[in-house]
């Protein structure tokens, strides 16, 4: 069985990002980038699969400016077989990303799609969704858990009340919540050999995607900062602050 | 403008992030049209016909939604959802998982988690885990957004009266089914609609010591939460997580109990109204978000606090 997985470059997420003084954009000139978290959980969930025996192939996309290719070499590094990049320099909204996907998915026919649930930069948690709809596959959005049985795929699904399983008949998307499992370091080893893997670059334009954006950001700015507030010295004084001045107990 | 808004509900009864949504769609000004998808859901169909500011309650009623599958529910609401100006849903995990199913089908560009309408074709968002606000301009015929319910204060369920219609639109995609649930059973409000909420992290150390948090809560009537690094350590499960990825609250009052206040959860409770902090390291991040702070060991200060209470 071979499985398609999605990756993206996004600002690492130790990073604390901020608007550009004039509010255009924000800054992220010169931070460190890394592999989208669920994303690297994808590509583990992929890697488990095929050291269980149930994938026989992992294919890795990347979109975006040449520079992907990066993270692209970190999912090889982790185990996947071969990458594909997108590129472009031009802004990628999930639903173009979603059609590029879905043009990938046309050509490369595999039975699983794993993408991480949302990328910390845009948090969007849209582009697994749509890929699912542009294809009419079934979606395990936010898995804890997944099970291939035959010619369908259990998945066990993070919600808020608590866990839902769904089982989904093969081809299907999933997108991963944190807690599905813990992603494995690179070995140096892995990271040399990775460099030999095949790459293979396209662009929207030979997929046939028109990916012009459908959204404007207009403005960037800090969130309302909160002031801190007092110190107490122990349990009756604040029991006593939240009696009369705030009045919340 | 003609909105539609997707009702939150598990066929019983109508969830209050509906009304939040609903807020949200009568800043952006239009009819209202409320849709429930489920199964023997008339109660909530109704229930919806109350709410304050509704003109017309649609109501698709099929064994096919009755778990609200995105791959069935996703393609009625785009089915439906082209009539309209405007499709909005809560964001919560069955908003989330449906709604961009929904705009896809629609080749719409969806816009997650609007805290704010700037007009009816601009709304503001966050991104990087709450760090930046975007202000956000849509140039789709329909604006699909899912809505962060606390950013926006709940309409009245009663003082309405809209009629009551039959869809008879069945969409069922057959490629996925439902096969089970595990859903936490508890007597304390829920976390994301009751008005104290008190959340442990990694601090806590074990799950055990989350009694000490339940018999707080349970003289308060509160909510139990908890921060990611104490559900990624296995204390208690996913479905109490307050944070970006978790869940967004924004109680009257929010005790946090040994956690550090990394910026993940901020995200999910910077907008509680009073902030507590119990943390015996006075250096912790979350110091600087709380109105009142308390640096102590939890393990003397919570149940001292129980007693006092």
């Amino acid at each position: 069985m071979k499985v398609l997985v999605a990756v993206k470059r996004v600002v690492d997420y130790n990073v604390k990002v901020r608007p550009k003084a004039d509010g255009s954009d924000v800054d992220i000139a010169n931070v460190k980038m890394s592999i989208n978290p669920f994303c690297e959980i994808a590509v583990e969930e992929a890697v488990r699969l095929k050291e269980k025996g149930v994938a026989s192939e992992i294919v890795v996309v990347s979109m975006g400016p040449k520079q992907c290719q990066e993270q692209i070499r970190t999912a090889l590094a982790l185990g996947a077989d071969r990458g594909i990049q997108v590129e472009t320099d031009a802004e990628l909204q999930p639903l173009a990303v979603a059609k590029c996907l879905k043009a990938i998915v046309d050509k490369e026919e595999p039975q699983l799609v794993i993408l991480g649930k949302q990328s910390i930069d845009g948090d969007n948690n849209q582009t697994g969704q749509m890929l699912a709809a542009l294809t009419g596959m079934g979606q395990g959005t936010f898995a804890s858990e997944v099970n291939i049985e035959g010619e369908s795929v259990k998945v066990t699904r993070e919600i808020d009340g608590g866990l839902q399983t769904v089982e989904l008949t093969l081809p299907a998307v999933v997108t991963t919540d944190l807690r599905l499992n813990e992603p494995r370091y690179a070995s140096l080893p892995n990271i040399m050999k990775a460099k030999r893997k095949p790459l293979d670059v396209t662009t929207p334009d030979e997929l046939g995607v028109d990916i012009a954006p459908r959204t404007k950001t207009l403005k960037v700015e800090p969130p309302a900062e909160r002031q801190a507030g007092i110190k107490v010295a122990d349990v009756a004084e604040l029991v006593e602050k939240l009696k009369s001045e705030a009045k919340v107990i | 403008m003609s909105i539609l808004v997707i009702a939150e509900h598990d066929n019983a009864e109508l969830k209050g992030a509906t009304l939040n949504t609903i807020a949200a769609a009568k800043a952006i000004g239009g009819d209202i049209d409320v849709l429930v998808v489920g199964s023997g859901c008339g109660a909530v169909a109704e229930a919806a016909a109350k709410v304050e500011g509704v003109s017309k309650v649609l109501v698709a009623d099929n064994a096919a939604y009755e778990h609200q599958l995105g791959e069935n529910t996703g393609k009625l609401v785009a089915d439906l959802g082209k009539n309209y100006s405007h499709v909005l849903a809560a964001a919560t995990t069955t908003g989330k998982n449906m709604l961009p199913r929904a705009a896809a089908l629609l080749d719409v560009q969806p816009i997650s988690d609007i805290i704010a309408v700037e007009g009816p074709d601009t709304f503001k968002r966050p991104v990087y885990a709450g760090n930046v606000i975007a202000t956000v301009q849509s140039s789709d015929a329909i604006k699909v957004a899912s809505v962060r319910t606390t950013a926006f204060d709940p309409v009245a369920a009663e003082g309405g009266s809209a009629a009551i219609e039959a869809v008879d639109i069945v969409d069922d995609a057959h490629v996925s089914k439902f096969v089970g649930e595990e859903l936490a059973e508890s007597d304390r409000p829920e976390l994301t609609a009751a008005s104290v909420v008190i959340s442990g992290g990694r601090g806590m150390g074990n799950g055990e010591n989350f009694e000490l948090l339940y018999k707080v809560a349970d003289k308060l009537g509160a909510a139990v939460g908890a921060s990611r690094a104490a559900v990624d350590a296995g204390f208690v499960p996913n479905d109490m997580q307050v944070g970006q990825t978790g869940k967004i609250v924004a109680p009257d009052l929010y005790i946090a109990v040994g956690i550090s206040g990394a910026i993940q959860h901020l995200a999910g409770m910077k907008d509680s109204k009073v902030i507590v902090a119990i943390n015996k390291d006075e250096e912790a991040p979350i110091f600087s978000v709380a109105d009142y702070g308390l640096v102590a060991d939890l393990f003397d200060a919570v149940p001292e606090l129980e007693t006092k209470l």
